[in-house]
């Protein structure tokens, strides 16, 4: 049982709209998955599928390879992009509240939410009221009831957005530490730099269909386009490469070419060395997620 | 229903654990019983306060036939009526009464004077004529030759009263002196509790209604909807919160129910030492007129026959059953609100208006209580919790009181339901102006 969560073609329609068509996904077990797509794309709503705050019209949510029941939110983490507390509680009871409500004991509901506020070194916000808190310090009470009741599959939507650089590396790295304990996340973000340094695969999703999915490198490798930096000590003259590959941009000491189709990139450093320069650095330079996503969604609009 | 059961809890206890709910729900008795105190000072003061009156009684007649009053007390006097102004203050009278001869003694109205330093209140002022005329009514019945005993005798004091009550009341004897004056004491009792009743679910309904209300569009502003949701099904959200609120209103009420009377005991105590109490009783009764007061004791008896133990549960049910209908379509409409209240005011009527019709036949209910306007309104489930308790202490037949229950809990039902759909789109729709049309769509869908 790889996948801890499989979409099936699933649909979901709204008065006069489409949200989410036909969507297939795999999220595979212990990974950290990034759903992507410009504004209105369907991402919530297919998370509210995935959580059951809305039913789909078509298809079937398969979790741990059973379809969605009702003991499923249980086992599932939500932090919503839109959030929000109960302002008028107190952050103990306010979590208590939430761990109960997802199935946890009283007991054992104090404690995990003890041993959290412990490792964000808060404890002593336990009789603070939500409203008394400033909204970075809400988001990290709002992790910790995402995360607190153990659940398989997190899913994060913007987890980051409103928080200074030193929380976000404090939640991503427990992120991470919860992944190599086996917990599955699925990252929702606009930010493709966080993308790329966090998640090992995403799907880019657009108009309420999938457009790209796949292993991050893989996707980097499907749209690369043999652009290559070299920079060296030496002269050097155009003739060097003429016909293997053009030019994109020319310094001093460094190049930026596009190799032509049937040229290997081996053959290539090889000439220049052969032709007396000195090689410094030899790089293949990969898409960035971003460029991928914008050229994606635009051909998309076509 | 372990998590609706949280729900609940914390629904309730937020709001029970309020300072503002307990100093209102503490208030609201304290001031009942300052109230009570208030007033039985009042009266007391009332009461102290003794006129003295010096009486020049030129007809004799007054004079005559005097025989003692509680409260005002009369002395009478045949001295020079300039002088008697000058004196009667330093002699210890309040006040000076000068009644002129009669000259014709068909008189039909008849002038007299008062002297006094102070202001005398119109109470006494309205009880020295009555007394007077009284007296002057006598007179010329003698004079006329009639037997008063035998004019009494005439006198048949009719006193309409509900025959099946009447059967249940005690013994005959006691009764046929009371029941005269029972028989409308205890309508006008019905009637004004009839109203206090039918006004309190009013009352209740708008504010339990729009506190349910409040807090569904703080939690869909608040944007913690989601995350509720995300953990429990939308419509256990809003069953816990509409059974939590309704919990708090039926805490405030059973603690009135129970700390009204006892703090009006205690204060009933603290003002009246039963002595005085009879007294004032007696003062009244002894009213030359039947004037249609009614003695507090009487008022007491006939509360007391109302039967209560199918008045107080059945208005609790009927409590419960209005609170439900309406408190669940106060959330229904909460959750198409967005942020901005005044905007989707529109959404408010299907709420507004049946209640205020249901206030309009209530009203309309305590004139005629068995009209066919007041059964009509008192059986259909959305007039009925409001009209039904005014209708209650006229004692209505029982089938209408049991359809109308079942009829008001199968209602209360299928709202619950219907606002539970309505409630699971609204909630999760932003920014958008909602119309009546879209929320009654959302029902119908899947």
């Amino acid at each position: 049982m790889e996948d801890i969560l499989k979409i099936d073609r699933v649909v979901k329609r709204f008065t006069n709209l489409t949200a989410v068509n036909e969507i297939s996904l795999n999220v595979k077990r212990a990974s950290i998955f990034g759903l992507l797509g410009p504004n209105g794309a369907g991402k919530t709503t297919l998370i509210r599928i995935i959580t059951s705050i809305t039913g789909a019209d078509e298809g079937t949510v398969y979790f741990n390879g059973e379809p969605l029941n009702k003991f499923h939110p249980t086992k599932i983490g939500y932090l919503p992009e839109e959030r929000g507390l109960y302002k008028k509680m107190k952050i103990g009871e306010h979590l208590l509240y939430l761990a109960q409500l997802k199935g946890m004991d009283y007991k054992s509901a104090r404690k995990v939410v003890l041993e959290w506020l412990d490792k964000f070194e808060i404890r002593n916000w336990w009789n603070k009221k939500v409203e008394e808190l400033s909204k970075g310090m809400q988001q990290k009470v709002q992790f910790i009831a995402t995360v607190m009741h153990d659940p398989e599959l997190i899913i994060l939507d913007e987890p980051f957005s409103g928080l200074d650089p030193i929380n976000t590396n404090l939640i991503k790295s427990e992120i991470y530490k919860l992944k190599e304990k086996g917990t599955t996340i699925i990252f929702s973000t606009h930010r493709m730099e966080q993308v790329e340094e966090i998640c090992e695969e995403i799907a880019l999703i657009d108009k309420g269909k999938v457009i790209l999915q796949g292993r991050v490198d893989d996707i980097k490798q499907q749209f690369k386009e043999h652009k290559f930096e070299v920079s060296f000590n030496g002269q050097f003259n155009e003739e060097m490469i003429e016909g293997k590959a053009d030019i994109l941009d020319r310094n001093q000491d460094s190049l930026i070419f596009k190799l032509h189709g049937e040229t290997g990139s081996n053959q290539l450093l090889m000439n220049l060395i052969q032709q007396g320069l000195e090689i410094k650095s030899f790089s293949e330079i990969l898409p960035g997620l971003n460029e991928i996503f914008i050229r994606e969604v635009e051909q998309n609009a076509l | 229903m372990h998590k609706l059961w949280l729900i609940i809890k914390r629904e309730y206890l937020i709001r029970v654990k309020k300072k503002s709910f307990i100093i209102i729900t503490l208030l609201t008795p304290l001031a009942f019983g300052l109230f009570i105190i208030g007033s039985g000072l009042l009266a007391k003061t009332m009461a102290d306060s003794k006129k003295s009156v010096l009486v020049k009684d030129d007809t004799g007649i007054f004079e005559r036939n005097y025989e003692g009053d509680g409260n005002i007390l009369f002395d009478f006097t045949h001295a020079d009526v300039n002088d008697l102004k000058n004196t009667y203050k330093t002699d210890g009278y309040d006040i000076l009464l000068v009644i002129p001869a009669v000259i014709d003694t068909s008189f039909k109205t008849h002038n007299a004077q008062y002297f006094a330093e102070e202001k005398i209140g119109l109470t006494t002022l309205e009880r020295i004529e009555s007394i007077i005329s009284y007296q002057f009514e006598n007179y010329k019945m003698e004079k006329a030759g009639i037997d008063k005993a035998m004019l009494d005798d005439f006198k048949v004091d009719v006193g309409l009263q509900n025959g099946y009550t009447m059967e249940t009341a005690g013994d005959e004897a006691e009764k046929s002196t009371a029941t005269d004056k029972t028989g409308k004491l205890s309508l006008i009792i019905a009637t004004v509790l009839g109203g206090v009743m039918g006004f309190l679910m009013y009352m209740v309904i708008f504010i339990f209604g729009s506190m349910v209300m409040r807090s569904v569009m703080e939690e869909k502003v608040n944007r913690i909807v989601e995350v509720m949701i995300s953990s429990v099904k939308p419509f256990e959200l809003m069953l816990g919160k509409v059974i939590g609120v309704g919990g708090v209103g039926l805490t405030q009420l059973l603690l009135w129910v129970i700390l009204i009377p006892v703090i009006a005991m205690i204060a009933g105590l603290f003002v009246n030492d039963p002595m005085q109490a009879a007294q004032m009783t007696d003062a009244m009764s002894q009213l030359p007129q039947d004037t249609g007061d009614f003695s507090v004791a009487m008022v007491l008896a006939e509360f007391r026959m109302l039967n209560w133990w199918v008045i107080l549960p059945v208005f609790i049910i009927f409590f419960l059953g209005g609170y439900l209908i309406y408190s669940s379509l106060f959330a229904a409409i909460g959750s198409a609100m967005g942020d901005d209240m005044g905007e989707s005011q529109g959404l408010m009527w299907p709420i507004v208006i049946p209640v205020i019709f249901a206030f309009m036949i209530m009203m309309n209910t305590l004139e005629n209580p068995n009209s066919s306007l007041a059964v009509f309104g008192s059986i259909f489930p959305l007039f009925s919790p409001i009209v039904m308790p005014a209708r209650l202490v006229f004692d209505p037949p029982a089938w209408q009181i049991i359809t109308s229950l079942v009829l008001l809990v199968l209602t209360a039902l299928l709202f619950i339901w219907i606002s539970g759909r309505i409630y699971r789109i609204g909630i999760l729709m932003y920014g958008k102006k909602v119309t009546l049309k879209e929320v009654g769509k959302w029902l119908f869908r899947a």
